[in-house]
């Protein structure tokens, strides 16, 4: 059994749906963002989606894509990521950590060692958002050797084929996404044929599904749930309260002003969208 | 890849060259690709369409271009009689440069697929610019990105596409040049595919671009082939042409790739040198890696961060490279060489000087080599005929120029000073 699937018969059994943060590791530095994934998890964050910085993410909106930046700004590396992972490994050893990551980063450092590295870190799945299904043979063949669950993305209004595709190659759970575009609050998740699109993705028997893309309030989550969703994924909100919270200006490398003050926001926000995914 | 039945779906056309290529963009976009392949398969076997667009080539743009040979250059004890420079004169093309060719191409399928709304992004302006007169004329909106920077250094063009009727929008993001014009490019399509058609401007980003870019620039390299064959009697022994993303050189190579006997050669911008750490020579540099869709040569570091490219050529400033090119340089069908600023500058003022022509900077890189090439001819007592793409016409440039020449006086050509 994976952490994955521990995860959803016990929320299954509880009558609740899974709430899961994005939160970019390095962001402003490493031991700030411990301690903001910490605040997640003590919130009530069933599972964690980690990113890993990158120079060009060109899958996320404004908000994650400056969040990005601010990581490498503060001089984040892969390096760091993996450490950071272990260090959250180590002190929450039942959560799952799902990785966000794009494709240059596994492409540049080699598939094999990639994967390996970051299951020995401590994490169960990887996410590329620039890999699609089509490309993601030799990605998929690699995570499989080192035990990492490969995660797709099942795009809003995608053909049967696509969706079958997506369904086949995610292990884990499935990312599923209710309307076009980037990440990003600038649109909100679509409820308008939510349970149609969890629906279609059902057909195929594949992974739990968890939603994502413009979850920003707790309607959002409740919606999701409703709709026949394992849970809901935020990152861009949860962003956009670690940026109010940061002091400094791109290129320069920023800090949070007030930890205590942030990590209020965020156990606020977080316990808000967790409360929602109970099943009614 | 593409015979057998692939998970997620497969291509009607080879998405790879060799290793180089791929689709890696997000699996939302995939239909996009899928649609935009296929309009331009059925275009390509449609008559109506080839008769349109050849309409469009001749009456609109003024093609063919001419061909030209130098009168003057290579001068004496520099090559003068030894190698025959002929320039390919795409910097008469309408818009000033061969960019319009494959814009009115793309901007003909984007109305087939019934789509409303053109996206482009753009460095200097030049595809900005083409993007911009194209919508002009066909009656689509066009919204172009352009990175702040640029915005601010090429101000002349940015007013050029407004005039157009073109809404520029400067993308503050990132380091705020061309790779980050691509990116938020790319994000409002992924929100808008449905009514907007994303009008790549070069060689590079997720196939099919890269084949549809080629296919609609392949006319330089065939009306090339024949002018030269008419001119000469034979077929050039160097092609060159200057390569950012690649769009104009995979033009100028595309028709002679199969002629064994002529030697391709892609100019990159070597910059301040390729030991300054300042350039954009992508595959001279040779680290490999995945940006904006293409699996290609990439400057990056050893975590996978995309590193600025430089180039005194806006044109040529770009991290990546086609990946058709990255495969034509693997299998060493063609050869790519790093020229710098210094050399591109020179060349700028010897065909200003000589021949009468003001050619853009990136079109400088390639004449560059053709003079070096010119002198080693001479110095192996060689006879050369040399093909040169002249991509675009240089009036953009030169204020740049006449500042950087003040700034470095030991630049300025001897005659000149």
């Amino acid at each position: 059994m994976s952490r994955y699937d521990d995860l959803f018969a016990r929320l299954d059994t509880a009558g609740e749906g899974a709430f899961v943060p994005f939160i970019m590791l390095s962001d402003p530095s490493p031991e700030e963002a411990f301690q903001i994934i910490s605040t997640a998890i003590e919130a009530g964050a069933d599972a964690l989606e980690l990113g890993v910085p990158f120079s060009d993410p060109v899958a996320d909106g404004p908000t994650v894509a400056e969040s990005h930046l601010r990581a490498l700004d503060g001089g984040a590396t892969v390096d760091s990521a993996l450490e950071q992972i272990k260090r959250v490994r180590a002190a929450y050893p039942e959560v799952p950590i799902g990785m966000l990551i794009y494709g240059n980063v596994p492409f540049t450092r080699g598939l094999d060692r990639f994967y390996q590295e970051f299951a020995e870190a401590g994490a169960d799945s990887i996410l590329l958002p620039d890999v699609p299904v089509r490309e993601g043979a030799p990605f998929s063949a690699a995570a499989a050797a080192a035990g990492i669950d490969p995660i797709y993305i099942a795009p809003a209004n995608a053909s049967e084929k696509t969706l079958e595709g997506v369904s086949a190659a995610s292990k884990g759970y499935i990312y599923a996404i209710s309307r076009d575009g980037v990440t990003g609050t600038e649109r909100e998740s679509s409820t308008d044929g939510l349970s149609a699109v969890v629906d279609n993705i059902k057909k195929f028997d594949g992974a739990p599904i968890l939603l994502g893309f413009g979850i920003s309030s707790p309607q959002h989550v409740a919606d999701a749930i409703a709709a026949g969703a394992s849970g809901a994924i935020t990152g861009s909100a949860i962003t956009k309260i670690i940026a109010s919270h940061c002091e400094g200006e791109h290129p320069n490398p920023s800090t949070i002003r007030d930890m205590d003050g942030l990590k209020k926001d965020l156990t606020e926000f977080i316990s808000a969208m967790k409360a929602a995914t109970k099943k009614v | 890849m593409t015979e057998k039945e692939n998970l997620g779906g497969s291509t009607l056309l080879p998405a790879y060259f060799g290793e180089f290529g791929g689709q890696f963009v997000a699996e939302s976009l995939l239909p996009a690709l899928d649609q935009l392949e296929k309009a331009f398969v059925d275009a390509t076997n449609s008559p109506e369409f080839r008769e349109e667009l050849g309409g469009y080539l001749r009456d609109y743009l003024g093609r063919p271009t001419p061909l030209t040979e130098c009168s003057n250059l290579p001068l004496a004890g520099e090559g003068k009689g030894f190698a025959r420079i002929f320039l390919k004169r795409e910097d008469l093309v309408h818009g000033g440069a061969h960019k319009t060719n494959q814009v009115i191409g793309q901007v003909l399928l984007a109305k087939r697929m019934g789509k409303t709304r053109i996206i482009a992004e753009t460095g200097a302006g030049q595809h900005g610019t083409a993007t911009a007169l194209a919508c002009a004329l066909m009656g689509l909106e066009c919204v172009v990105y352009m990175g702040a920077k640029d915005v601010a250094r090429q101000q002349p063009n940015v007013y050029r596409m407004q005039l157009h009727g073109a809404k520029v929008i400067p993308v503050e993001s990132g380091s705020g040049t061309l790779k980050d014009a691509v990116n938020e490019a790319l994000r409002d399509w992924t929100a808008t595919f449905h009514e907007s058609h994303y009008l790549l401007g070069t060689a590079a980003g997720p196939h099919p671009f890269p084949t549809i870019v080629r296919e609609f620039h392949k006319v330089i390299s065939e009306e090339a082939k024949a002018q030269m064959l008419e001119r000469t009697g034979k077929l050039p022994d160097v092609v060159v042409a200057c390569v950012g993303g690649g769009s104009n050189a995979i033009g100028m190579f595309a028709d002679f790739i199969d002629d064994e006997g002529v030697e391709l050669v892609g100019a990159e911008p070597a910059g301040e040198g390729l030991d300054s750490g300042k350039h954009g020579a992508t595959i001279t540099n040779g680290q490999i890696g995945i940006l904006h869709g293409t699996r290609s040569y990439l400057m990056r570091n050893s975590d996978g961060q995309v590193e600025e490219s430089y180039s005194i050529s806006a044109g040529l400033d770009y991290p990546g490279v086609g990946p058709q090119h990255a495969h034509l340089h693997a299998t060493g069908r063609a050869t790519y060489v790093g020229i710098t600023d210094a050399e591109a500058l020179q060349a700028f003022q010897y065909l200003a000087r000589y021949e009468g022509i003001i050619p853009a900077l990136e079109s400088s890189h390639a004449f560059a080599y053709a003079l070096k090439r010119a002198k080693t001819a001479e110095e192996e007592g060689q006879n050369l005929t040399i093909l040169v793409s002249l991509s675009g016409r240089g009036d953009k440039d030169v204020d740049h120029v006449r500042r950087t020449l003040e700034e470095n006086p030991e630049l300025i050509l001897k005659d000149n000073r």
